[in-house]
C-alpha cells in the first residue's frame, strides 16, 4: 500500500519541484548575454537594482566569454548582447543576428606581472615593445586562449608586436582556455605575465604580490558595446524590454551610474555613448 | 596563501551569519538536486531492476551502455542539453534554457545512468536470491520487479545518495544551462567557481565547506536509516 | 505423440487419477546427465516420499516436477495438460533453506497471497488463520530474517500453505532444525495430509519418512532404482541401491558417476 502511494507522492514532488520557482512565476525579465570582465568587476551588482527599480524588468545576465555569448546570442538564446569585441560585435549585426550596435564604455588592458619581472617591461607603456621584450626573454605569459574579447584584442596586440605566439604555444606562451579570473589564478601561479582588463584586475580578489607592468598605451583601449538581439530572426527575443535596457544603459542616467561605480575610489569603466 | 583555519572561520561565519543570498544558493542547490534525484530514480530503478531480474538479448550490451553513461562528462551532458532548449534547438520553445527546470534537465539525465547501473546490481544479487522462491509463488513480472525493488529499499537508499553526490558536486553540466543567473540560477558549485574565478578563494572555499557539510548530513541521514535496516536483517 | 495419449488414457481410465506425471525427464548439467530417463506418477492426496544419497539427484527431481528448472527431455504433466504457471500456482514449494523476504513475518505470508490477487477481507482471515495454524502470531510483526531458523521454516511452510496448494514439495524442510522444531514441521505435514494435500517430499530421515509418507521412490544416480509402499521399500527393499544405502553402505556399481554428481543447481 505504502509502495503505491510512494509513487504517487514522488511524482506530485517532483512537478510541484520542477516546475514552480522563479522562472514560472515571473515573466517580466530579459536575459543579457555578457562577459565574465563585466560580471567580475562587479558593474551589474551595482547597476542592475537600479534599473530594475525603475522599470520593474529583472536583468539576468550570464557571463561568459565574448566569443561565447556572441554565439549563444547568435542561437537566440539571449534578448540583448553586452560584450567587448568590436569587430566581432559589428559581424554579429551584418549577419542579421543584431539589430544594431552602440558604444556603451570603454576601460583598457594592462599587463600585470610579477614583481620579480623576468622581462624587464615594467613601467613601460609601450605594449609592442613590452610584448617583444617578453617574447624575447621567453618569460612565462598566461593567455585566456578562450575566444573571448580580452583573448581577441590580446592576439591583435601580439601580431602588432611580430611576435608569432602559435608557435611559443605551450612553451612560454600558455593559454589556459578559461575566463579572466582562472587565468589570473592560473597566471599568478606559474609567475607569468597576465594581460587583464583593469576593471577585473582592480576587483580581484587574489592579486598575491602582483602588479602592473605595463599600461596606458593607446592600443589597449577596450571598448564595450551593447546590441539588441535581432527579434525578426529569434521571435522569441523581448525585443521591448531589450531596448528598454539598452535605452536606460544609453541614457545621461545609465551612463552616470557606469561612471558612479568604484572599487577603492578608483573609476572602473569611462562611459563614452554618443 | 591564507591559514586553513581562517577559512573555517569564514566558512561558519558565513553560516552563522545566515546571509539570506548563501541560503538561496543552499536550497536551490539543493531543490534542483533533490528534484533531479528523484526523477532519476523514477526512471533508473525500474530500469536498473528489469534489466537485473530478466534475461533478454542484448542485455550485456545493454548493462555496458548503463555502465559506459555512468561516466558521463557533466561538460558533454551539459552542452547537449543547451543544444536542445536553446531557442534555435528543437526544444527551444519551451523557453526552459538558463532556468532551474534545465539544471533538472541535465542533472536527470547525468545521474539516471548511475542509479540505473547500481540498480541493476543490487536488484541482480537480490534476484539470485529469491528467483526460486519467486517461480516458486508464480509472481508475475511486475509483481516480481516491485517486490525486489521493495526488499531491496535500503541497498537502493545508497544508490540515491551516489547519484545525489554527483549531482550536487557537479557544475560542468549546470553553468553551461542554467547560465549561473545570480538569484535565478546560481548554486552552489556555479558560485564556487565564481567566486574562484574573482580570485575570493576564501569565500569559495568556505561554499565548498558548506557543501561538504551538507553532504555529510545527508550521508548521516541515510545511514542511520540503514543502520536501523541492518538491525531488522533488511539489508 | 503417443506417450501423450497414454497419458491421457491413465488419466482418464484412473480412479486415481496422478496429480502430476513426468516422462523421460533427462537435465544435464556441466557435461553430466545429472537426471536420466525418469518416469513418475505423483498420485492425488498421498505423499509420496524420494529418498537417496547424497547427490543422486533428489533436490533436482523436485525442483524438474515443480517447473522450476526445465528438463534437457521429457514432459512434466499437471492434471494431463503440460505444467504452466497457472499449475504452479496450484503447487508449492519449502526449500531447505528458507528464503525469508525482507519484511516482517505477516508480509512474507501477505506477499504469497497478493501473488494469487487474494486480498482485502480474505486476505486478512487467512493471515490470522494461518498466523495462528504455524504459531506465529506472537511473532507476526518482527522482521522475517532476525527469526531462529526453526521459526523461519515455520513461516516457509505457513507461506507455503496459506494459498492452499493442491500439490506441496518439501526439500529436506528438517534437515538443519532440532528435534522440537522438526517435529512443529511434521505436525505442519500433518496437518496439510489430512486436509488432502498431495505431498511429495524429500528427505534423509527413514523414520520421518514412515511417519509421513505413503510411496517411496529411491532415486540412485539420477535414476529411479526402486519405488513401492514405503514399509515394503525400507523393511524390504529388493534394489541393490536402497539396500547399501539402507544398511549404511556406499553403494558404488561399476561404472557409474556417482563420485561427480554434484547436488544439481
Amino acid at each position: 500500500m505504502f509502495r503505491r502511494n510512494f509513487f504517487g507522492f514522488a511524482a506530485t514532488g517532483l512537478l510541484a519541484l520542477g516546475l514552480s520557482g522563479p522562472a514560472a512565476a515571473q515573466d517580466d525579465f530579459i536575459i543579457v548575454q555578457s562577459t565574465t570582465s563585466t560580471q567580475n568587476s562587479g558593474l551589474f551588482d551595482y547597476m542592475l537594482p537600479k534599473f530594475q527599480d525603475e522599470t520593474g524588468i529583472e536583468v539576468r545576465v550570464v557571463a561568459v566569454g565574448t566569443g561565447q555569448a556572441i554565439k549563444n546570442a547568435a542561437n537566440g538564446d539571449g534578448d540583448v548582447l553586452f560584450v567587448h569585441a568590436k569587430a566581432s560585435e559589428e559581424a554579429f549585426v551584418a549577419d542579421g543576428d543584431g539589430v544594431s550596435r552602440s558604444d556603451v564604455m570603454y576601460n583598457d588592458f594592462v599587463i600585470v606581472g610579477p614583481p620579480s619581472d623576468p622581462a624587464g617591461v615594467a613601467g613601460s607603456s609601450d605594449i609592442a615593445v613590452a610584448l617583444a621584450q617578453i617574447a624575447e626573454a621567453e618569460a612565462p605569459f598566461a593567455s585566456r586562449g578562450d575566444d573571448s574579447g580580452t583573448h581577441k584584442a590580446e592576439l591583435n596586440l601580439w601580431a602588432d608586436a611580430g611576435v608569432d605566439v602559435d608557435a611559443a604555444s605551450g612553451g612560454w606562451y600558455r593559454e589556459t582556455g578559461s575566463g579572466m579570473g582562472a587565468t589570473l589564478n592560473t597566471g599568478t601561479g606559474m609567475n607569468a605575465y597576465i594581460m587583464t582588463d583593469r576593471a577585473t584586475w582592480i576587483s580581484f580578489g587574489n592579486k598575491g604580490d602582483y602588479e602592473i607592468a605595463v599600461e596606458g598605451d593607446a592600443k589597449m583601449f577596450n571598448q564595450y558595446g551593447i546590441i539588441l538581439v535581432n527579434p525578426e530572426k529569434h521571435s522569441n527575443v523581448k525585443a521591448e524590454q531589450g531596448q528598454a535596457f539598452i535605452d536606460w544603459v544609453l541614457s545621461e542616467e545609465g551612463q552616470a551610474t557606469i561612471a558612479d561605480y568604484k572599487i577603492d575610489g578608483q573609476q572602473l569603466f569611462f562611459p563614452n555613448a554618443n | 596563501m591564507d591559514s586553513f583555519s581562517g577559512i573555517l572561520v569564514e566558512a561558519i561565519g558565513l553560516i552563522l551569519s545566515w546571509d539570506p543570498d548563501v541560503i538561496e544558493i543552499i536550497m536551490l542547490s539543493l531543490r534542483v538536486t533533490l528534484t533531479a534525484v528523484a526523477a532519476a530514480c523514477l526512471i533508473g530503478l525500474p530500469l536498473g531492476a528489469i534489466v537485473g531480474a530478466f534475461r533478454f538479448p542484448m542485455r550485456t550490451g545493454v548493462i555496458i551502455a548503463m555502465n559506459t553513461l555512468m561516466g558521463l562528462p557533466p561538460v558533454v551532458v551539459g552542452l547537449l542539453v543547451y543544444l536542445m532548449l536553446s531557442a534555435s534547438g528543437p526544444m527551444g520553445v519551451l523557453g526552459l534554457l538558463y532556468t532551474p527546470t534545465a539544471m533538472i534537465v541535465a542533472q536527470t539525465i547525468l545521474v539516471t545512468p548511475i542509479v540505473a547501473a547500481l540498480t541493476r546490481q543490487v536488484i541482480e544479487d537480490l534476484n539470485s536470491e529469491y528467483a526460486e522462491q519467486f517461480a516458486s509463488l508464480g509472481v508475475g513480472p511486475f509483481d516480481r520487479v516491485l517486490a525486489l525493488l521493495w526488499d531491496a529499499r535500503y541497498s537502493l537508499l545508497t544508490v540515491a545518495l551516489a547519484g545525489f553526490g554527483r549531482a550536487v558536486a557537479e557544475v560542468g553540466a549546470v553553468i553551461i544551462v542554467g547560465g549561473n543567473i545570480n538569484h535565478v540560477t546560481r548554486v552552489m558549485t556555479t558560485t564556487i567557481a565564481l567566486e574562484t574565478s574573482k580570485g575570493n578563494l576564501q569565500l569559495a572555499l568556505a561554499l565548498g565547506l558548506i557543501l561538504l557539510t551538507i553532504a555529510v548530513i545527508v550521508n548521516g541521514l541515510l545511514m542511520a536509516i540503514r543502520g536501523t535496516a541492518t538491525r531488522a536483517a533488511y539489508v | 505423440m503417443s506417450d501423450k495419449l497414454i497419458d491421457i488414457r491413465n488419466y482418464t481410465s484412473s480412479p486415481s487419477a496422478p496429480l502430476l506425471t513426468a516422462r523421460g525427464l533427462c537435465f544435464d548439467a556441466g557435461g553430466q546427465r545429472l537426471i536420466n530417463k525418469v518416469d513418475l506418477n505423483v498420485a492425488a492426496g498421498r505423499c509420496t516420499v524420494i529418498m537417496g544419497a547424497n547427490g543422486s539427484g533428489k533436490s533436482l527431481l523436485l525442483r524438474l516436477l515443480h517447473g522450476l528448472i526445465r528438463p534437457e527431455e521429457g514432459t512434466i504433466n499437471w492434471e494431463g495438460q503440460p505444467l504452466d504457471r497457472a499449475g504452479r500456482q496450484q503447487q508449492a514449494m519449502v526449500f531447505q533453506r528458507p528464503v525469508m523476504l525482507r519484511r516482517s513475518v505477516a508480509a512474507n505470508l501477505r506477499f504469497a497471497l497478493s501473488v494469487r490477487g487474494v486480498r482485502g477481507e480474505e486476505r486478512r482471515a487467512r493471515e490470522a488463520e494461518t498466523l495462528a495454524l504455524a504459531r506465529l502470531e506472537t511473532l507476526r510483526d518482527k522482521p522475517a530474517r532476525v527469526l531462529s531458523g526453526g521459526e523461519q521454516q515455520r513461516l516457509a511452510m505457513a507461506r507455503a500453505l496459506i494459498c492452499a496448494p493442491r500439490l506441496l514439495f518439501l526439500d529436506e524442510p528438517t534437515a538443519s532444525l532440532d528435534p522440537a522444531s522438526s517435529l512443529a514441521i511434521e505436525n505442519l505435514i500433518q496437518g496439510a495430509r489430512e486436509n488432502g494435500t498431495t505431498i511429495v517430499l524429500v528427505t534423509h530421515d527413514a523414520g520421518q519418512a514412515r511417519r509421513l509418507g505413503d510411496d517411496l521412490v529411491f532415486l540412485h544416480a539420477g535414476r529411479i532404482a526402486e519405488t513401492g509402499p514405503i514399509k515394503r521399500v525400507l523393511d524390504a527393499p529388493r534394489s541393490e541401491a536402497a539396500q547399501a544405502w539402507l544398511g549404511g553402505r556406499l553403494f558404488v556399481p561399476e561404472k557409474t558417476e556417482t563420485d561427480s554428481i554434484k547436488n544439481g543447481v
